[in-house]
């Protein structure tokens, strides 16, 4: 088991999980609406199938957000 | 009441403000962070406001009451009642005129010492770099995925720092780019599929969400202009309002970023080919 954080809250989660696995845990339900920091380094979509999280990595989810007028 | 102290210490620093604008901007001049100095600066500078809507309203509003010497409006759109439940520089009695006019009113009678210039047109790829040359700040109050990227990359290629908004239903986000940090494609890369596209006028908003992320923008105006504090540069404030949560994360510079990573993709300016719903005609 590894712990990781998730947008800031703990997670525990199994080893080489991956992030698109990460993904599907935390429900994000538009995943193309999403970009992927590991650890302050952005994760290209590209791939998100061959990276896999490790101990103590922190996750940031960051959102499109496109309304403004 | 003024303080005689605050008189005399004014009457030593005034430089170029006439006595009516030391009045009128006693509670900046105040600020020891400011003072007559950053007030000048503030009188001197030239902000472009892109898109007269949710977010600018509130930038304008802010703006023209700060003094800043000229505010660019550029929208080619015009007031309709389903806007006035958060555009807040447009009334009633606006609805079917032109929203850059509507606003350029609103500045005049904030502060007539705010020099407008108004673009009642979309910002496209064809006048972006001609209109963004003029201003020493841009802000993001579109709507639409292409825009906001046409806008970074416009200032991206011109090296001009500008504020990112984004707004949906009870959530909100920006940051502040200036050149050589992160910029909106190190973070998104590209725009996402126009399928997967909630706007404003799909999902809906909060109208006060508009308010709360439009004057964090215009606060980052003024503290790039008076050159206080710290920006939201590499950072992205987040925030959703139904737990009133805010969140500042910390980001990079992508070395691999499209438009100023090591080897970019993009080096001339165009709208992005993913249509964007059925909002592509509106900013």
């Amino acid at each position: 088991m590894a712990q990781i954080k998730v947008n800031g809250e703990s997670q525990q989660i199994n080893d080489a999980t991956g992030i698109l696995e990460i993904i599907k845990i935390n429900n994000v339900l538009q995943p193309e609406m999403v970009s992927v920091q590991v650890n302050g380094e952005f994760i290209h979509r590209d791939n998100f199938g061959t990276t896999n999280l490790n101990d103590g990595d922190e996750i940031d989810f960051l959102y499109f957000m496109g309304g403004g007028q | 009441m003024k303080s005689i102290f605050f008189i005399l210490w004014v009457e030593d620093n005034k430089m170029n403000l006439t006595n009516e604008q030391i009045e009128r901007y006693s509670r900046h001049i105040l600020l020891q962070d400011v003072g007559v100095e950053g007030q000048e600066k503030i009188s001197s500078g030239r902000v472009l406001v892109i898109g007269a809507g949710g977010l600018g309203a509130p930038v304008l509003l802010y703006l023209a009451a700060a003094g800043v010497g000229t505010l660019g409006v550029i929208d080619g759109d015009v007031v309709d009642l389903s806007n006035l439940q958060r555009q807040v520089i447009h009334f009633t009695e606006d609805i079917g005129k032109p929203k850059v006019f509507s606003a350029e009113e609103k500045i005049k009678r904030i502060n007539p010492d705010v020099n407008v210039i108004t673009y009642n047109r979309l910002f496209t790829s064809e006048n972006a770099l001609d209109i963004i040359k003029n201003y020493d700040f841009i802000v993001d109050g579109t709507d639409n995925f292409p825009i906001k990227f046409l806008i970074n990359d416009a200032c991206v290629m011109s090296g001009k720092p500008f504020s990112h908004g984004g707004i949906l239903r009870f959530e909100g986000q920006t940051f502040t780019y200036k050149p050589g940090h992160t910029c909106y494609r190190c973070l998104f890369h590209s725009p996402p599929p126009p399928d997967a596209v909630p706007t404003c006028s799909q999902a809906g908003v909060l109208g006060a969400i508009a308010g709360m992320l439009g004057t964090i923008q215009a606060a980052e105006v003024l503290k790039f202009l008076t050159g206080t504090g710290e920006l939201l540069t590499d950072k992205l404030l987040s925030f959703d309002a139904k737990k009133m949560e805010f969140r500042t994360f910390k980001t990079k510079h992508n070395h691999k970023c499209p438009i100023c990573g090591e080897s970019p993709e993009i080096t001339e300016l165009r709208e992005s080919e993913h249509g964007v719903c059925d909002l592509t005609n509106k900013q």
